[in-house]
């Protein structure tokens, strides 16, 4: 390791050249995998052609981590978060080397059933406009019955948690209706609602509603008292102590109902998309599956965790906005 | 100081009740009458359970009398107002909001925010908060708490202030700043205080009257007029002086004989 101390000219201060040993760790398992796949020969039980894609990918991430390494010789910030997920980098790529070693050089699984990573880089290549054509129908179905579903829960569970004379008639329904699992109602959505898009929206809709509305009502009931004592000494109407207390107040239990409503409206899309759907990531991967080819599989699901994760993390971030005040939080 | 017109309030009659879980009915006020003048100082001190938490609860309009009735410049009294503020024994800040934005939440709710935007700046330095506009009050200690909360009720700008132990849960050296703090604001506006209290010292170094209460019955037992000016010195000789009378009256002057003087 060597410590180059250097005055930066601009503004006085000391900028540390520093080599941090961790940062070359990716780069590293990178080199390895690609001459493991370079000059380690392939199971003599391999009769498809060879792809170039594998190797093409690891030489990027050369490429990439190599740069990531040089950049944190000179960086503090980069260098103290890229050396931190150095280790898990470098492991990730080993476990893709891995992953290779156990398909195309061993053939220790069934080829058709487990593809080598040649051939699921060869999906993305030739059938990327196709499969974002897909994500984009999913996300457009999955949107729409997210915020019809999310609002209508909103709105049910304020009510409830609100008035008595609504939790009389409301609740029984909730607490029948609710726990009916949103795939179960397929036959009765299939037939009341005119396309296969309506019925999937009311099925997801349906699935984010339930938690959504439960823990609204009771965040909002939970609410105590004294708030809305001294919002009425501030001068407060009802309409003000519903939206500007109630609903902050609870606001913390309603994300966490929203949050439980995102996992099962993930479900929900995956089985309505097998329902009958024109285009979508799910109904992608079961037809791909009907087909017997599975890369294509593998495909797909790297999309959707992918765009899934993604959509969590979104969540999360609107959360640390609006409920920055909070104590202790989910952490995600 | 300012000598107000406003904030006069009379209580005729008062009664008021209570089923305990059992089923019991507790008389927590009866038959008080009283009038408190505008711009007074008022204390209501007594043991615990003799219906002063009751009395400033139904002033502030957060339950009904069973008998009689509260005005406030002859207007009934029938519920809730900003005219008459309240500060809790807890600050209860939102804690969804800032500071600055729990003391404007009172000008917000009555859409008058936009005009008068310059009184939350100004609170928040009337109570030494400035600096602190944009913390959360789970960042606050118990003092600052409360100070956030004085500022959010006085915002409104209200007639009368209300006052359940405000201070009881701070530490003595912030309760006395308080006091003062206080002090300073009833002199420069001249609204109305009445504040519940189980510290004698403090009720006689803050208010013009002090009302004494007694359960069971609860009823007002006394009214003293404390006629000192101020400040007031702790250790005056009619300081000590009312300090004795008041407990004597609580009953809490101790159980030994009667001591004639000190050497």
């Amino acid at each position: 390791m060597s410590i180059i101390n250097q005055t930066d000219k601009e503004t006085g201060s000391i900028n540390r050249v520093r080599f941090d040993f961790r940062t070359i760790i990716p780069a590293l398992s990178a080199v390895l995998a690609l001459l493991v796949h370079l000059f380690v020969p392939n199971s003599p039980r391999f009769t498809l052609k060879p792809l170039p894609y594998f190797t093409m990918a690891l030489i990027a991430v050369i490429i990439v981590t190599f740069i990531f390494m040089v950049l944190s010789l000179f960086s503090q910030k980069i260098r103290d978060r890229y050396a931190y997920k150095s280790w898990f980098i470098g492991a990730s790529i080993l476990l893709i080397n891995l992953l290779n070693i156990a398909t195309l050089k061993l053939m220790l699984l069934p080829i058709i059933y487990f593809p080598n990573p040649d051939r699921i880089l060869k999906v993305f290549v030739d059938d990327w406009a196709f499969i974002l054509k897909c994500l984009s129908h999913s996300l457009r179905l999955l949107a729409t019955g997210y915020i019809l579903g999310a609002l209508a829960g909103m709105i049910t569970g304020i009510l409830v948690g609100w008035s008595r004379k609504w939790s009389y008639w409301v609740n029984p329904l909730i607490k029948i209706i609710g726990p009916i699992p949103s795939t179960a109602w397929v036959p009765i959505a299939l037939v009341s609602f005119p396309t296969s898009f309506s019925a999937s929206v009311f099925l997801i809709a349906l699935a984010v509603w339930f938690p959504t509305t439960v823990l609204t009502s009771s965040g909002i009931s939970n609410v105590q008292n004294s708030y809305f004592e001294v919002s009425s000494t501030l001068g407060a109407k009802t309409l003000h102590k519903i939206l500007k207390v109630a609903l902050p107040a609870a606001a913390p239990s309603i994300f966490v109902g929203i949050f439980n409503g995102t996992g099962a409206s993930f479900i929900t899309l995956m089985t309505a998309e097998m329902m009958g759907v024109k285009y979508g990531i799910g109904w992608y991967i079961n037809w791909q599956k009907d087909m017997l080819s599975y890369a294509n599989v593998y495909a797909g699901l790297i999309v959707i965790a992918a765009t899934f994760s993604l959509i969590i993390t979104l969540l999360f971030r609107v959360r640390d906005r609006v409920l920055g005040w909070q104590k202790g939080v989910i952490k995600w | 100081m300012v000598k107000p017109s406003t904030g006069n309030i009379l209580v005729e009659n008062l009664r008021k009740e209570f089923v305990r879980p059992d089923g019991q009915k507790v008389v927590a006020l009866n038959n008080v009458n009283v009038n408190i003048k505008a711009g007074e100082f008022i204390s209501l001190i007594g043991p615990s359970g003799c219906g002063k938490s009751t009395f400033l609860r139904l002033l502030a309009g957060l339950t009904q009398p069973d008998e009689g009735s509260f005005s406030l410049d002859g207007v009934t009294i029938t519920g809730p107002g900003y005219e008459r503020g309240l500060v809790f024994q807890d600050p209860t800040l939102f804690p969804w909001l800032t500071v600055y934005e729990n003391i404007a939440f009172g000008l917000k709710i009555r859409n008058i925010y936009h005009e008068k935007k310059k009184d939350v700046q100004d609170f928040i330095r009337l109570v030494g908060l400035e600096g602190f506009e944009k913390a959360y009050p789970h960042q606050l200690s118990g003092g600052m708490a409360q100070r956030v909360a004085l500022a959010r009720a006085l915002v409104n700008h209200p007639k009368v202030l209300l006052l359940d132990e405000p201070f009881g849960a701070l530490d003595a050296f912030t309760r006395m700043n308080m006091q003062d703090e206080l002090l300073k604001i009833w002199q420069e506006r001249g609204t109305t205080m009445v504040m519940v209290t189980h510290d004698v010292d403090e009720a006689i170094y803050l208010s013009d009257r002090i009302f004494v209460m007694s359960p069971r019955p609860a009823r007002i037992a006394s009214i003293i007029n404390v006629e000192m000016g101020r400040p007031r010195a702790r250790d005056l000789p009619d300081f000590l002086r009312l300090r004795a009378i008041i407990l004597q009256i609580l009953d809490f002057a101790g159980k030994h004989e009667e001591i004639q003087y000190y050497l």
